[in-house]
């Protein structure tokens, strides 16, 4: 379908799928096999300027929006997800800088990340606190002109690998959610070291490691926002992010469909292409449904994001939940089409069945995103009454 | 330091389909591409703009107006400037009067390096860099693998051979050709896309260049096409009997009365 997206859009989502077929396409089944983590790719997304795509012009960014970044994450998701978490999450790290951070920590960051130069990652989750955020147990203490943190973040994705690092941590654990703060931490930073990395059924390409704070001494500039703002921080940035998510899941479900829909047509049974029969059509057809109406979800509430809104919180978590159930579903019912073939190695859609369970689960697991559906409901019909 | 890249427009050949009755190549509806080893001139270039910190990359293309769309990716790849030579005049060239054609348009334009593909994909004639070389009076090395050094007077380069490399030392001003092990060319970025939309292509014509009709396109060409066909063998062929050592005898005996040995 035509979303009428204009020139520099059009710009945007040919080049990420020229760099798709030639640098990703060719690679993926190895880098999923050696768990290898992309860094000719990632320096050829860099050398493209992607990673500037939503870092405003005056940062050497591209000045552009969620909608854009979806039409690139998209692009990258059709063919690894392993790829376009690493390139994602990115994104996600850099939202707590680009939406609370000072002109001086914009100034000192940003360049370095729109140009490629310096990954970032997002750190919240730990042992006990994931779906229940208020569980951080990751503390700042405040010492004259230092935080000192301690504490372990697990399953933290370009952990190791990103040398810019926005950690949510508690400045005062007694005062439950409303204690938390976010901070900007580099690589390098004593008391600043990484756990082991993850062994994963999926996205193998993109890293997981823990972030381990012990001591760790930081300038208390970098606190992005107040003291207190750190869960505020975090709920924005997961707004922001969670359309990405979404467009993770179009892409990786068109990948799979688009798969297994040339399969269909080029397997013979019977004597005739598996796909003229009707029990195979009906299977593609709902895939290509539910593609669509994810697509177009996640594209509406990305423009609806960029236009300034002010509370998208429902509105994501609908594109987030929605697109990514669809992704599992589809990357399933791929391999279903293919039969044997589908379930080989040898055919990309097992693995892009294996990454696209992690969707359901990362940046707000999908029931964690019904409560909040479910939560802005209750909110919306008492404004009514 | 300044760098000119002449670049061609080239059908891709992935995609071509020869006309079975007339034997000659269907360009209708075939993707127009540059040709593949100037786009690892064109990545030399920058990489030496780039390391070097100053001077500019232009992009030198002659063809009809539509290779206007081969010099705006050139620039997306991140060059500086561009010019198109087009001209009634230029049609029908063959290497001679190209060569010709590019080495005027170079002498106005000035350059210290002058980077071409090792050949074209469509005619792979391999004459052209090293006849603007001629024309333009300079030094020139073909088949560049590596570009070892570059300095203000001079450069030093690797020129591939057929088995292993010749490191060559030039003064500069020089031409050189290059072959794709050179380098991995870059992928456009997205500021150069949107730049080579608005970048204005320089129009040079025969008057631009300063050239005399006479000297240019068909009139200027000294080669003539008569015919293009496709070669057939008509090689004997013969299968030998006997003994491995018959055989050996036989064919030793052959060879030095066709005096192949």
């Amino acid at each position: 379908m035509d979303y009428f997206l204009d020139e520099e859009q059009l710009m945007i989502r040919d080049l990420a799928r020229q760099i798709s077929d030639e640098k990703i396409i060719p690679v993926r089944a190895e880098l999923d096999e050696k768990e290898e983590f992309p860094w000719d790719i990632m320096k050829a997304l860099a050398q493209s300027d992607f990673f500037g795509l939503a870092i405003p012009e005056e940062y050497g960014g591209l000045g552009k929006g969620c909608f854009e970044l979806a039409i690139a994450v998209e692009e990258l998701s059709r063919a690894c997800l392993g790829v376009s978490t690493t390139f994602a999450a990115n994104a996600l790290g850099t939202y707590p800088l680009l939406l609370f951070g000072t002109d001086e920590q914009k100034k000192k960051y940003l360049p370095d990340i729109a140009s490629g130069k310096r990954l970032v990652a997002f750190a919240i989750t730990e042992a006990n606190a994931g779906s229940d955020a208020a569980g951080v147990q990751t503390t700042a203490r405040l010492e004259g002109d230092e935080y000192v943190l301690n504490g372990t973040k697990q399953w933290i994705t370009n952990g190791g690998e990103a040398e810019i690092y926005t950690v949510i941590a508690m400045t005062a654990r007694n005062k439950g959610p409303r204690g938390a703060a976010a901070f900007v931490i580099e690589k390098g930073t004593p008391g600043f070291n990484f756990g082991k990395k993850e062994n994963k059924m999926g996205i193998r390409a993109s890293v997981t490691r823990e972030l381990i704070f012990e001591n760790c001494r930081i300038p208390k500039e970098n606190i992005i926002g107040k003291a207190g703002m750190g869960f505020i921080i975090a709920m924005k940035t997961l707004d922001s992010s969670r359309t990405g998510v979404g467009a993770q899941g179009v892409g990786v479900a068109q990948g799979a469909f688009e798969t297994a829909t040339k399969y269909a047509s080029e397997r013979h049974q019977f004597g005739q292409p598996v796909i003229s029969f009707q029990a195979v059509q009906h299977l593609l057809a709902d895939m290509a449904i539910q593609i669509e109406a994810s697509r177009s979800l996640v594209y509406s509430v990305s423009k609806f994001i960029d236009s300034g809104a002010k509370d998208v919180t429902k509105e994501s978590a609908m594109a987030k939940v929605y697109a990514t159930d669809v992704a599992m579903k589809v990357t399933v019912d791929a391999v279903q089409v293919m039969g044997g073939a589908g379930y080989m190695r040898e055919y990309p859609v097992e693995k892009m069945m294996r990454d696209a369970k992690i969707l359901q689960i990362y940046e707000g697991t999908n029931q964690i995103q019904r409560n909040v559906i479910g939560q802005a409901l209750i909110k919306e019909t008492a404004k009514m009454r | 330091m300044d760098i000119i890249v002449c670049i061609k427009q080239v059908p891709d050949t992935a995609e071509i389909k020869i006309d079975p009755k007339t034997n000659t190549l269907m360009r209708e509806g075939v993707p127009s591409i540059i040709n593949p080893f100037d786009l690892n001139a064109v990545e030399e270039a920058l990489q030496i703009r780039d390391s070097l910190g100053d001077g500019k990359v232009t992009v030198l293309t002659m063809g009809p107006p539509q290779a206007e769309s081969a010099l705006r990716e050139a620039i997306s790849m991140g060059a500086d400037e561009a010019v198109l030579l087009s001209d009634r005049a230029f049609a029908g060239a063959d290497t001679w009067a190209t060569s010709y054609t590019l080495a005027r348009a170079i002498k106005q334009l000035g350059a210290d390096i002058v980077f071409c593909g090792k050949q074209a994909i469509d005619g792979d004639t391999a004459q052209v860099g090293p006849e603007t070389a001629e024309f333009l009076n300079i030094p020139h090395v073909a088949y560049v693998k590596k570009v070892e050094e570059v300095q203000k007077d001079s450069i030093r380069v690797q020129r591939l051979m057929d088995e292993g490399y010749d490191v060559v030392e030039s003064t500069v001003p020089v031409l050189l050709t290059v072959v794709k092990e050179l380098n991995v060319p870059r992928m456009p970025s997205l500021k150069g896309k949107m730049a080579a939309k608005k970048t204005e292509i320089k129009k040079m014509g025969m008057a631009e260049i300063g050239a005399d009709e006479n000297d240019l396109g068909m009139k200027g060409s000294p080669t003539q096409v008569r015919n293009i066909f496709a070669p057939q063998f008509k090689t004997e062929r013969r299968m030998l009997d006997g003994t491995p050592e018959e055989q050996v005898n036989f064919l030793v005996k052959e060879l030095k009365e066709s005096q192949c040995l």
